[in-house]
């Protein structure tokens, strides 16, 4: 019936934010667990919609692109339909388009290839700049025509000459680029649904990972037996 | 002007797995005692959720439980004729961060080292003669031996309720465990974990070629445990996400699940995160900590007086820190003077590639969990004749697959196209049948050459110079890579495989290539000032009312994982601490 | 210390059942007699006086302050320290004793029920004088404390006249000669300073306790207290006297753990109180008899399969985990969900909360772990918590009623409106 207000011991007993005239801010712990009711910090869920990073020119290119990494076949669907065009426009759209967290002070020079990365050239304008030159270079081989307007051997040409450097960009390394898109379409193609690749779980229904269980006690056991677990993401559950 | 605080007794930097150890055992003793943590606060209901805990994409690929280059970077080099750059984003090591440190990450395997890791250049120096070892190798002695520092690694263990096969009891050796492990007092607090079928195979294979496999001893637990703290642990589920993850089940030992609940309910602890330290402070002698001063988020600076220091900030941080600080003389390759940044070491790491026929064999990679896997220690430290061999060191070999992530654990043939309808195919086709994740945890001895210094170009945001890592390996490393990475072969050969692709440890060192985070040295342990900066309980000789925690006292690394000799170090330190220190502080050691 | 609370122990029945024999109460406070303060002390953690009368965080014990919530408005708790003006250090001892035990303040104002004398009116005089001599002890607060803060009518006192003459009975104790005195200790702790019944036992439109269904579980503040009858489903009928002596100490046993406000009369309260004294309480409520202990409560009717099959694979990805396939936990860090009382209340809000919201366990120095449970709201929808949560109620051998997606989003609204 009447009830005790439990806000004031929430807000003062295990965290307290230090607040001073300069607002200084440090997380002091003391006394228990700092623990709020609701926390949690759950991965933003790629939903569909319009692109957030590519322009128009740009998505139908890279569309095209991701559709011959990885074609369409019985094994899975293409990387257009998996969503791989969508999950590199989200991700370039975020954090990771702009090396959110990495060292970006110069001076910058390259290093040896042991050294890593040194360039300030975030991946989204690798991608801009990449595109474009892209683009010039097959409406100029092509007459005219967009790597999306090719036919499929054409596309694969364009490809492989990126792999090896013999299809030249002006204005950008074709290897350095080939890496990058490779990369992200396989992780787009590989990483949790949520991401906006990997739609339905496409991948892992090919290679047979289930996905997002976390209890395999009785699993460890069945030694060389098939894991008859229905396939689920974080938020992809279509046995529920 | 920093303002200042009132005095604590004990100013802890990091809260990691040293920090937190230290700081309950301080705590005991009465002393009122805050750390200082420069990342986050975290912990299982709040950041390792079950509903997101499984996300290669956020926590392997983009880093998100470690430290952000951006808040701390370090600069790399393989030698001195080059200009060392900034590691931009983390690739050979992964930097923890937050409350918990890596204990929150690792994938908690659990090690001893040999008996004679403890005693490597007078051993080596008498089995094989001084000119077997090279002239710029600088591996020494610890100051201390394993039957010393045995009781503390049982301690650690019971600790962590660490999961295990005692192969040595009081010196009977045991069937089904490490027969050359050093005699430990008693069995691991909880029986080992259950294997798959890749783990199993290895250990059949290696034991018709006459080796003697076991269990590797793991933190994450293979039943509930509560711990001599009162503190219990579950029981882990397999869930093939381990290191570079938290675990949701508070099934993997970490400060989080082990200590901190204990320590944060005691009144005269707190813990202040998100405020990193930018100095050690001393007194005009040069002999004397005060404190330390740290910067909080809004980019205050505020002065924590203390009576003591204790450094926990990892061996990377540690040594910044110390060299920030005036503590210690700068270690000078060329000279060879100098203590604080020498005998700088990491893992040398190699392994193979398993192709078995996808329709014989499927090892369900994706169960399974960070210290998973079965062992031999044959070819570890000095357990073998390395007359003939022309190399010294060595390191354990086992399946310890610890996962079937997709993005990291598919591997494909040599030979298979980077794209296309093949590449697919060969995906599909391998991934259940594949054992990509054995190991030859190699050591790395300490030379000359491989040392830590402070950069002289590159800042951190607070225009203190980074710290410079200067690293590559050499012949003696590389050549016992490929001895192991053999052995390793000739195993996954015996187990069936059909196709063999080994993977053993070539140079340069490579800081985008990942090779565990096992960092040590740079401010080592020692007999005398003249060998070492710190005395044998992690003093340092230059200022005695400083400790130094961590793997930054390893003279050398030994080929094994080094959190189990980490935790013993702190809990042996904290001894020394409780039952000399506080009752008459000054030098533990007279040299 | 044992042997004091051990005494201590003895010396309160004693005078729980010498009250009754011998009518007239003992003279007063002696302030020499240090002996009477301490058992005060012991009394105020019993009755937990902390809980309302200390601002947590103020560092001023029972100064008062603390906003308490009521179905018709927030109060704030009286200061209650020996500060003359704004405490109680004027009021005569009787006027003290007539505030726990008839409800009255001073100069015979009404009090508010929030005020538990209805339940406290079972203390013995002595116990309440001891109670008074104990916080005369305590350090004097300055610190006015309007209570008044309800809106019209029912700041009007004279309501409370009306509210008492139909629901309050006041008067003492009186132990059941037929029982142990083990048992009529742990009934006076149980309805007296323990007031138990005051979360746990359901109100009536008036907020006065609905005596036909004692113990019987009730909702507030987002919460469920569960029934704490001897009910074999949805009681303590399947927990030993051990499990709940050391739920009462600890927090924990081996299939519950404590959470919610639970866990501060955890920390404030009984963690505090002798195990002699937890053990005559769990006594006393496993053998509870009286209205509204009904033994093996009937089942509910069975849920609808599609939802149970949904249920058990949304258990299997997100629970399991923790609860294990069989939903029986590990001992002492997850709870038991198999067979937990908990889980089976016809009332779900509770299990609704914790799947929502989370939930931290207490922490105490005997079980220091302090588990949490992380929220669920991100991820399942109203179906998908209707859908577990009915499954885990009707798994395993449980049975209560199923849930609807609508009662979840109710739940979810109403959580989301508190701040606590």
């Amino acid at each position: 019936m009447f009830q005790i207000n439990r806000r004031r011991l929430l807000e003062t007993s295990a965290i307290a934010l230090l607040l001073s005239s300069q607002s200084s801010r440090a997380a002091l712990i003391k006394g228990g667990i700092p623990w709020k009711p609701g926390a949690a910090d759950p991965p933003p869920v790629v939903r569909p919609g319009p692109w957030h990073f590519f322009t128009a020119q740009e998505a139908a290119t890279v569309e095209a692109f991701v559709d011959r990494l990885i074609p369409a076949d019985d094994l899975s669907p293409g990387g257009k339909d998996c969503g791989c065009a969508v999950f590199i426009d989200r991700q370039l759209a975020g954090p990771y388009g702009h090396l959110a967290g990495y060292y970006m002070s110069g001076p910058f020079q390259q290093g040896t290839k042991q050294q890593g990365p040194q360039s300030s050239t975030t991946p989204a304008q690798h991608y801009r700049t990449a595109l474009a030159a892209l683009d010039k270079a097959c409406r100029s081989k092509f007459g005219g025509k967009t790597l999306a307007q090719l036919n499929d051997a054409q596309k694969d040409q364009v490809i492989g000459g990126l792999e090896n450097g013999s299809f030249e960009l002006d204005g950008a390394d074709s290897k350095e680029f080939f890496k990058l898109i490779l990369k992200n379409t396989q992780n787009g193609f590989l990483s949790d649904p949520i991401y906006g690749g990997n739609k339905d779980a496409a991948s892992w229904k090919m290679i047979g990972f289930p996905g997002t269980h976390y209890d395999y006690r009785d699993w460890i056991g069945r030694h060389n037996q098939r894991v008859t677990l229905p396939t689920i993401g974080i938020a992809d559950h279509p046995n529920w | 002007m920093a303002r200042k605080l009132r005095h604590k007794d004990v100013v802890i930097i990091g809260l990691g797995w040293t920090g937190s150890i230290l700081a309950n055992e301080l705590t005991d003793a009465g002393l009122d005692v805050v750390a200082i943590e420069r990342g986050p606060w975290r912990d299982t209901a709040t950041d390792f959720l079950i509903s997101y805990a499984q996300d290669e994409l956020r926590y392997r690929l983009h880093h998100e439980l470690f430290l952000r280059p951006a808040q701390m970077c370090v600069t790399f080099r393989n030698n001195s004729s080059q200009t060392a750059l900034p590691v931009r984003t983390w690739g050979a090591f992964m930097l923890g961060n937050g409350a918990g440190g890596a204990g929150v990450h690792w994938n908690a395997e659990t090690w001893r080292f040999l008996p004679t890791d403890f005693t490597l250049r007078t051993h080596l120096t008498q089995r094989y003669g001084a000119n077997f070892l090279p002239d710029d190798m600088t591996i020494q002695d610890w100051g201390i031996t394993f039957d010393q520092l045995e009781p503390y690694y049982d301690q650690f263990e019971y600790l962590c309720g660490t999961s295990g096969q005692a192969g040595n009891l009081k010196g009977a050796v045991q069937p089904g465990g490490n027969p050359f492990e050093g005699p430990r007092s008693r069995p691991y607090p909880t029986p080992p974990m259950k294997q798959g079928y890749g783990h199993v195979l290895f250990a059949q294979a290696a034991s018709e070629l006459g080796y003697k496999p076991f269990p590797q001893p793991s933190g994450n637990l293979s039943r509930s445990y509560t711990n001599p703290l009162g503190v219990t642990l579950g029981q882990c589920t397999y869930c093939g996400f381990c290191e570079w993850f938290g675990c949701a089940n508070y099934s993997k030992a970490s400060p989080q699940t082990t200590v901190l609940p204990v320590l944060l309910r005691k009144s005269n602890f707190e813990a202040r995160t998100d405020c990193e330290v930018t100095r050690i402070n001393l007194d005009r002698s040069g002999k004397r900590a005060t404190g330390v001063t740290y910067v909080d988020t809004s980019g205050s600076e505020i002065e924590q007086p203390a009576d003591m220091v204790l450094l926990c900030a990892f061996s990377l941080f540690n040594v910044q820190l110390l060299l920030l600080s005036g503590i210690g003389a700068p270690y000078d390759p060329n000279t060879g003077k100098g203590q604080i940044g020498r005998n700088f070491t990491h893992q040398t790491m190699s392994g193979a590639l398993g192709f078995f026929d996808k329709d014989k064999y499927n090892f369900n990679p994706f169960v399974a969990s960070g210290a998973i896997g079965m062992c031999i220690d044959e070819f570890n430290g000095d357990n073998f004749d390395h007359g003939k061999l022309g190399f010294v060191g060595g390191g354990y070999i086992g399946e310890v697959q610890t996962n079937g992530r997709p993005i990291e654990s598919t591997a494909v043939p040599p030979g298979t196209p980077a794209w296309g309808a093949k590449w697919k195919q060969a995906l599909h086709d391998n991934y259940l049948s594949t054992i990509v994740g054995g190991s030859c945890h190699g050591s790395m001895y300490s030379y000359r050459d491989v040392h830590l210094d402070l950069d002289p170009t590159y800042k951190d945001r607070f225009g203190r110079p980074l710290v410079r890592i200067t690293i590559d390996f050499h012949d003696n490393e590389l050549k016992m890579s490929a001895f192991l990475t053999d052995k390793y072969a000739e195993i996954l050969q015996e187990m069936g495989a059909a196709q063999v692709v080994k993977k053993p440890r070539k140079g340069p060192y490579d800081v985008t290539q990942y090779q565990t985070s096992h960092l040590n040295g740079g401010a080592i342990m020692g007999t005398d000032p003249g060998n070492s900066a710190l005395n044998i309980y992690l003093q340092s000789w230059d200022v005695p009312n400083l400790f130094v925690q961590g793997a930054t006292a390893f003279p050398q690394n030994a080929g094994y994982n080094p959190t189990g000799t980490v935790g013993a170090l702190a809990f042996w330190s904290a001894a020394a601490i409780r039952s000399q220190y506080l009752k008459n502080p000054g030098p533990l050691v007279h040299a | 210390m044992r042997s004091r609370k051990q005494w201590l122990f003895a010396l309160a029945s004693a005078a729980a059942l010498c009250a009754s024999a011998c009518g007239a109460a003992a003279a007063g406070i002696d302030k020499q007699d240090f002996g009477q303060i301490e058992r005060g002390e012991y009394l105020a953690v019993v009755g937990d006086c902390a809980a309302c009368h200390t601002l947590p965080g103020s560092g001023h014990a029972f100064a008062g302050g603390r906003p308490i919530e009521t179905p018709f408005g927030t109060l704030l708790s009286p200061n209650i320290t020996p500060d003359p003006t704004t405490g109680i250090g004027a009021w005569t001892d009787q006027e003290f004793v007539n505030a726990l035990t008839k409800g009255t303040g001073r100069h015979g104002t009404r009090l508010y029920p929030a005020m538990p004398y209805t339940y406290y009116t079972k203390l013995t005089r002595d116990d309440a004088l001891a109670i008074r001599a104990y916080l005369n002890t305590v350090p004097a607060v300055h610190n006015a404390v309007q209570p008044d803060q309800l809106p019209f009518p029912f700041r009007m006192r004279w309501t409370l006249a009306m509210w008492d003459e139909l629901f309050f009975k006041p008067g003492t104790f009186h132990p059941d000669p037929k029982k142990s005195a083990e048992w009529n200790r742990g009934a006076y702790l149980a309805d007296g300073a323990g007031h138990c019944g005051m979360c746990h036992t359901p109100k009536n439109f008036l907020g006065a306790d609905d005596k036909g269904q004692r113990l019987r579980g009730y909702a507030l503040q987002g919460w469920f207290a569960p029934d704490i009858t001897n009910d074999s489903r949805r009681g303590l009928g399947g927990w030993s006297v051990g499990d709940i002596v050391a739920y009462l100490k600890t927090g924990h046993n081996q299939t519950s753990a404590a959470t919610g406000p639970m866990s501060e009369t955890l920390n404030l309260s009984t963690s505090k109180m002798t195990d002699a004294d937890l053990k005559a309480i769990a006594v006393y409520l496993k053998n509870e008899t009286g209205e509204g202990n009904a033994g093996k409560t009937a089942s509910a009717d069975p849920p609808d399969q599609t939802v149970m099959k949904s249920g058990e694979q949304i258990y299997a990805d997100e629970c399991s985990g923790c609860h294990t396939p069989n939903g029986k936990g590990i001992a002492g860090l997850f709870p038991s969900l198999n067979s937990s009382p908990v889980v089976q209340q016809t009332d779900p809000t509770t299990v609704l909360h914790v799947v929502l919201r989370g939930a931290l366990s207490v922490g105490t120095k005997p079980a220091p772990t302090a588990p949490a449970m992380p929220q669920f709201a991100w991820i399942l929808s109203d179906k998908d918590v209707a859908a577990v949560v009915t499954y885990i109620r009707n798994a395993w051998g449980n049975s209560a009623p199923a849930v609807s997606a609508g009662q979840v989003a109710k739940t979810r609204k109403m959580l989301v409106e508190r701040s606590d």
